[in-house]
Order: C-alpha cells, then sequence, then structure tokens
C-alpha cells in the first residue's frame, strides 16, 4: 500500500491536437494511503479513463503514474497490485461462488488453507457463506456483482481497490445496503477505495474526497461540504446540488454591483470583484431568502413555478433574463404565481466566479466534517 | 366446463402441410419399402421385419458403420480443437481481420465434387503437390493402393474443407466476449491459460455445441468427397454409410433392403446427436454439491 500520484494526460488518439482530442488533460492528483474517493462527473468527462490509468489497464499517452516511490507507468495491473470491480458483474461461470472468489489468490499461488480463510472471511463480509458451494452462473445479478467484490477485496495486500460504476446493475434499496457495506469495508481494512459515479448521493456519501471532473479535466476535488460551500467551477456549482446553483451575470458600477439591471450593495470581497469588473454571482438555492423590498442585498423578481417538494418549497422566479431558484421552508408564507418578490442574493455563501468560470472568491469559510 | 377455443388446429395448419409434403410422406414410403419385397412394380409382398433383421446381420454393413464411427470420431478430434485454436490465432480487429475471415473460408465456398477433385490431384504422385512431395520425401505413398494411406488423405480433406466452418463458428463466439472479462481476469492475475480454460472456453459453449453437431452430422453423412476422392477403396477401406447405402439403392436396385437400412441410418444419427447434445448441456453446468438444479 503506498499512495499514487498521478501526473499525466491521455490521448485514445495517436496523434491528438486540440483539447477535445484528449479524455484526459494534463492533470496532477495525488490518492493518499487508506482513503475512499470518488470520481464524479457525467458520462464521458474521463472519470473511467483515469480509474484504468490508475490501475494499469491503460498507460498514459504522456506523464506517469507512481505509487508511493515505485514509478509503475508502465506496469500492468497484475504488477501494481490493483484490484478493480466493472460496472457489470465478472464472475467465471464454470466455478462455484468460493473458487471465483479464490481465484485471484490462487493465481498468485497463495497456500491453500490461506485461501480458504479469506474466502470465508471475504464472504461473511459480504454475506455470501450461504452460497459458497453454489455455482456462480445460476445466482441473481447482486450476488454475482457481491462475488465481482468479493474477488476485489480478498487479497488483503492490494495496492487499492478500484470501483467502476459498480452498483449500476443493483437494486435500489440493495444500493444503499451494499455501499453501507463498502463503507464499513473501507474502515475495518483501511483500504484505499477509489470509487467512479455519476450518482452525486452515492460519491458524497461514500467518499471522504470526491474528484469532480467534466470534459477531460479535475476540476475541483474536495469533501462534500467544500464542494457544496465553495465550488471552484461554475461546473460544479452546478452538478453538485439539487437544484445546482443560481447563477446571476454582474458588473461592478461605482459604489455597488450591478444585477439584471438592479444595482446592490458591494459584497465583502470588494477587490477582488473590483479587479475582475465583470463577473458571475452564484449562490445556492438553499441560500436563496425572500427579503424586503429595496432590500440592498436583494433583487426583484417575478415567481413563475412554485413546487410543493415535501420537505420544502422550490420557488422559481425570473429575474431580468435569469431564472432564480429558491429552496423555502414549508412554514414560511410562499409568495403565489405572478407575484413581485424581492430574492436576497448577496450573502457570507455566495460565490463570484470570472469569465473562465473559475471561483474568484467565495463563501469565506467552510464547516468541517469530521471524516 | 370451459368451451376449448380449437382456433389454433387452423392456424398450425400450413406448417403441418409443410411437414408432411417435405418430410413425412417421404418418409413414409421409405418405411412403406422397407417392409415390402418389391418384385416388379405389380408384384409387391409384405415381409415385416425381415429387411431389418437381414441388414443388421450384413458384415459389409457393420464393416460400413464401424468405419463410419471412426471416421465421425477422427473429424471431431481434430477439427474441434484445431478450429479453437485456429479462432484464437486470428486477428480480432482491422483490415487484417477481415482479409483472414476471408481467406479462411475458401474452403467452404468451393463445391463438395469439385474439393474431391482437387485433392484427388493434389495427392497424385506424378502431378500433384502433396503426392509428389511424399514421394520425393521417401514416402511410399499412394491414396489409390494403400487403405492408410486412403484414410490419412479423405481425413485430411475433411479437415481442410471443414475445420474453418469450426473456426468462424469460435471466432463470432469469441468476439462477443465483453472486454470487462478480459480486463477482470487481468486484474485477478490470470494466466493466458486460465483466461482460455475459465473465460473463452465457457464462453464458447454454446457455438461449440453447435459446431460439434454441424460436423458430427455431417461427417456421418459425407459421401460426395470420398465418392469423387477414393471411390471408396481401396477395396472398401473408405466406403462409409452412405456409399454402402447408395451401392445398395441405385447399384443393386435393393430398395427393402436399402429402406430398411435408410430408417435405421436415420434412428443411429438422431440417438447419437441426442446423447452428443445432452451431454454438452450438462457439461459445465451442473453443480457440482449436485443441490440447487436450476
Amino acid at each position: 500500500m503506498a499512495r499514487i500520484a498521478l501526473d499525466l494526460a491521455h490521448s485514445y488518439l495517436r496523434n491528438p491536437q486540440r483539447d477535445e482530442d484528449y479524455a484526459l488533460l494534463p492533470l496532477r492528483m495525488t490518492f493518499e494511503d487508506g482513503g475512499a474517493y470518488a470520481l464524479l462527473g457525467p458520462s464521458g468527462c474521463g472519470k473511467t479513463t483515469l480509474l484504468n490509468l490508475v490501475s494499469g489497464l491503460v498507460s498514459p499517452s504522456q506523464g506517469t503514474v507512481t505509487f508511493g516511490e515505485r514509478d509503475v507507468t508502465r506496469q500492468s495491473p497484475q504488477q501494481r497490485n490493483i484490484a478493480q470491480v466493472f460496472q457489470f458483474p465478472v464472475i467465471y461461470d464454470t466455478m462455484t461462488v468460493a473458487e471465483n472468489l479464490a481465484f485471484p489468490l490462487r493465481n498468485r499461488g497463495v497456500p491453500a488453507d490461506r485461501i480458504r480463510q479469506r474466502v470465508g472471511k471475504v464472504a461473511e463480509m459480504l454475506e455470501l457463506s450461504g452460497q459458497l458451494d453454489l455455482r456462480a452462473s445460476g445466482l441473481a445479478a447482486d450476488a454475482k456483482q457481491k462475488i465481482s467484490l468479493g474477488r476485489g477485496l480478498v487479497r488483503e495486500d492490494v495496492s487499492a481497490v478500484l470501483f467502476d460504476e459498480p452498483l449500476t446493475v443493483i437494486d435500489p434499496h440493495l444500493k444503499w445496503q451494499l455501499r453501507r457495506k463498502l463503507k464499513q469495508i473501507h474502515q475495518e481494512l483501511a483500504l484505499t477505495l477509489i470509487y467512479v459515479t455519476h450518482d452525486q448521493v452515492e460519491a458524497l456519501t461514500f467518499a471522504q474526497q470526491v474528484v469532480v471532473m467534466t470534459r477531460g479535466r479535475a476540476v475541483q476535488v474536495g469533501t462534500a461540504s467544500e464542494l457544496f460551500e465553495r465550488p471552484r467551477h461554475t461546473f460544479v456549482g452546478n452538478f453538485i446540488g439539487s437544484p445546482g446553483m443560481n447563477f446571476l451575470a454582474a458588473r461592478c458600477s461605482g459604489r455597488g454591483i450591478e444585477v439584471a439591471g438592479h444595482t446592490l450593495q458591494m459584497p465583502a470581497p470588494a477587490a477582488a470583484l473590483s479587479a475582475a469588473g465583470e463577473f458571475t454571482l452564484g449562490v445556492r438555492p438553499e441560500y436563496v431568502s425572500l427579503a424586503a423590498a429595496d432590500d440592498p442585498a436583494a433583487v426583484p423578481a417575478k415567481v413563475v413555478q412554485r413546487q410543493d417538494i415535501g420537505t420544502y418549497w422550490l420557488l422559481t422566479a425570473r429575474c431580468g433574463e435569469a431564472l432564480l431558484r429558491a429552496r423555502l421552508d414549508p412554514e414560511s408564507a410562499v409568495p403565489g404565481l405572478g407575484e413581485q418578490v424581492w430574492l436576497k442574493v448577496v450573502g457570507p455563501h455566495t460565490c463570484y466566479y470570472g469569465r473562465d468560470e473559475e471561483l474568484i472568491a467565495g463563501a469565506e469559510r467552510v464547516a468541517e466534517v469530521p471524516a | 366446463m370451459k368451451p376449448v377455443n380449437q382456433k389454433a388446429w387452423l392456424l398450425i395448419l400450413p406448417v403441418v402441410l409443410c411437414v408432411a409434403f417435405s418430410a413425412i410422406l417421404p418418409l413414409m414410403t421409405v418405411v412403406n419399402y422397407s417392409v415390402q419385397d418389391i418384385i416388379s412394380p405389380e408384384r409387391r409382398v409384405f415381409v415385416g421385419t425381415e429387411w431389418f433383421k437381414s441388414v443388421m446381420r450384413d458384415e459389409d454393413l457393420q464393416g460400413a458403420l464401424l468405419r463410419q464411427m471412426t471416421f465421425s470420431l477422427a473429424v471431431l478430434l481434430v477439427e474441434i480443437p484445431l478450429g479453437i485454436a485456429l479462432a484464437l490465432s486470428m486477428p480480432a480487429k482491422g483490415w487484417k481481420s477481415s482479409a483472414v475471415l476471408v481467406l479462411v473460408a475458401i474452403s467452404l465456398l468451393i463445391p463438395w465434387n469439385v474439393v474431391g477433385t482437387i485433392w484427388q490431384i493434389f495427392g497424385r504422385v506424378d502431378i500433384g503437390l502433396m503426392g509428389a512431395a511424399l514421394a520425393a520425401l521417401g514416402f511410399d505413398y499412394s491414396y489409390t493402393g494403400n487403405a492408410s494411406d486412403a484414410w490419412f488423405t479423405v481425413l485430411l480433406m475433411d479437415v481442410w474443407h471443414w475445420t474453418p466452418l469450426v473456426a468462424l463458428l469460435c471466432f463470432a463466439g469469441l468476439r462477443a466476449i465483453p472486454d470487462a472479462y478480459y480486463q477482470a481476469a487481468s486484474i485477478d492475475g490470470a494466466s493466458k491459460f486460465a483466461v482460455f480454460r475459465y473465460i473463452q472456453l465457457p464462453k464458447l459453449r454454446g457455438v461449440l455445441m453447435i459446431a460439434v453437431l454441424l460436423r458430427f452430422m455431417d461427417s456421418f453423412m459425407i459421401y460426395t468427397e470420398p465418392f469423387v476422392l477414393t471411390g471408396g477403396g481401396p477395396g472398401n477401406a473408405t466406403t462409409f454409410l452412405s456409399q454402402y447405402l447408395t451401392q445398395k439403392a441405385v447399384g443393386q436396385f435393393d430398395l427393402g433392403p436399402a429402406a430398411a437400412f435408410s430408417l435405421i441410418y436415420f434412428l443411429i444419427i438422431l440417438l447419437l446427436c441426442f446423447i452428443l447434445y445432452n451431454w454438452m448441456q450438462r457439461v459445465g453446468t451442473a453443480d457440482k454439491t449436485g443441490a440447487g438444479h436450476g
């Protein structure tokens, strides 16, 4: 086990010219030993490529992969001692469940009594003990995927266990169980786990650190609360959260800022905003609140939709060109359709983005959640 | 009582008619011949199972049957492993793959009697490439004079002609295996042999079953190629069942025994295919503990 460091770029084309030719743009990243990471992003963002680069199924077209002090860039998955679980369950049809679990150990010449011990332990962890002597091909999809997981966990000395959307084929209620199981296993075995998913709930509940990716770039690495409070890129703001962050075009004018033809007071990070001139104001629906008319931190808007989501009201209002979404307390008086309201958008949780969509100033502090 | 809807009978009538005219009625005429002694178109005598008894006692026929079994077994033992090996070594992608596919399929496109003629010339000691080469190497090779040479040549011809079919079926089967299996095997540290034994071979089970049945049935009914190549000789060393049957039915016009034997022939193929199919269905699917039959 060791920390995994990446400093690479990858293209599946032989002669990449433009940024679009790269599956993965130049990036530098480290996965600490024993950490639980999630790679989160929409389909085609390069997360599976990144995972295969770590496991060694793919060699990077540029740069290096190092495990601790060891350069493993050209090494096979076997030499890197990686375990990987795939999206669809892979099982060996002719073997029993026990033989399936033992396969990675047997290939490495582990003594038989040690194999029995490990298989017994992993089967117990995954609740497969009762099915050890059954032929694996006859089992249901979730049991098969548990076998795949088990094959990933059966070796104790692996550098890391990688998961490529492993719960896609699993029923929702079992998904929940298996995810908890994985988290528990992570705590028990202290393995480095890297988990690829496009489901933010899955990523945020599973991992200590989430890597958000889009179009071949890792735009932010952080804890769930960092991603929520201080998205480093508008993509993260939009992708994380349900619904995503509100964005309003804004520019400095005189002593305040102008948003949708309305002048607001200058927010706290005044120097950074003045330097940028034009910028985008981002505020999460959770932090948009109703305000009194002519509040210097609020903009006027017209309600176009109101939805009862059960635990909150989702209010959609038009402010100039943009739509603003707000999550309102069900207890509060919710304005009716077509009503003119004032919505507070500047506050301690508001973030500001430059023209390159990168964060220039944001929420001052992020609540630390114990890992 | 619930009224029974009899309309289904009407709907399967076209199939029944088709099968009746294409299979059942012709078969019935054979059954008809097999229990009669036809002396002339006007005179026929019912003889019961006499023809069946006499063909079963026929030593020539027993010899042909034994040769036929040996031949089909040899064909399967050579062509199936060779076909798998060929499929494994064929390139999977790109223009090379297409080129190899076309090359491999060529022998399947040649009419069967032409295959016989090709090998007849190929094996000639005076002008044939193989025959002359063997003679030059000092072998006393003659497929017309020596029974084992004739056997060798007929078997080699069948292997040349039909192994590509097995290879193409296996190639298609191999391409259908998802990449994830190979990736998982590489992560699990499986050797090349383990990949073959635990992934490729089990995934080929379906196509191999088709390949074995096809090759068994075809080789069991082989007629044209050995007829052209050796004419069943030397002696009757390469006279297989269908040729023996043709001699009886067309050559000697013994319709009764020929019909009786046709039916026995048909039942042998049916029985052996049934046994093969069931055996292959069970291989690799039964639970090892004997419990939990799916």
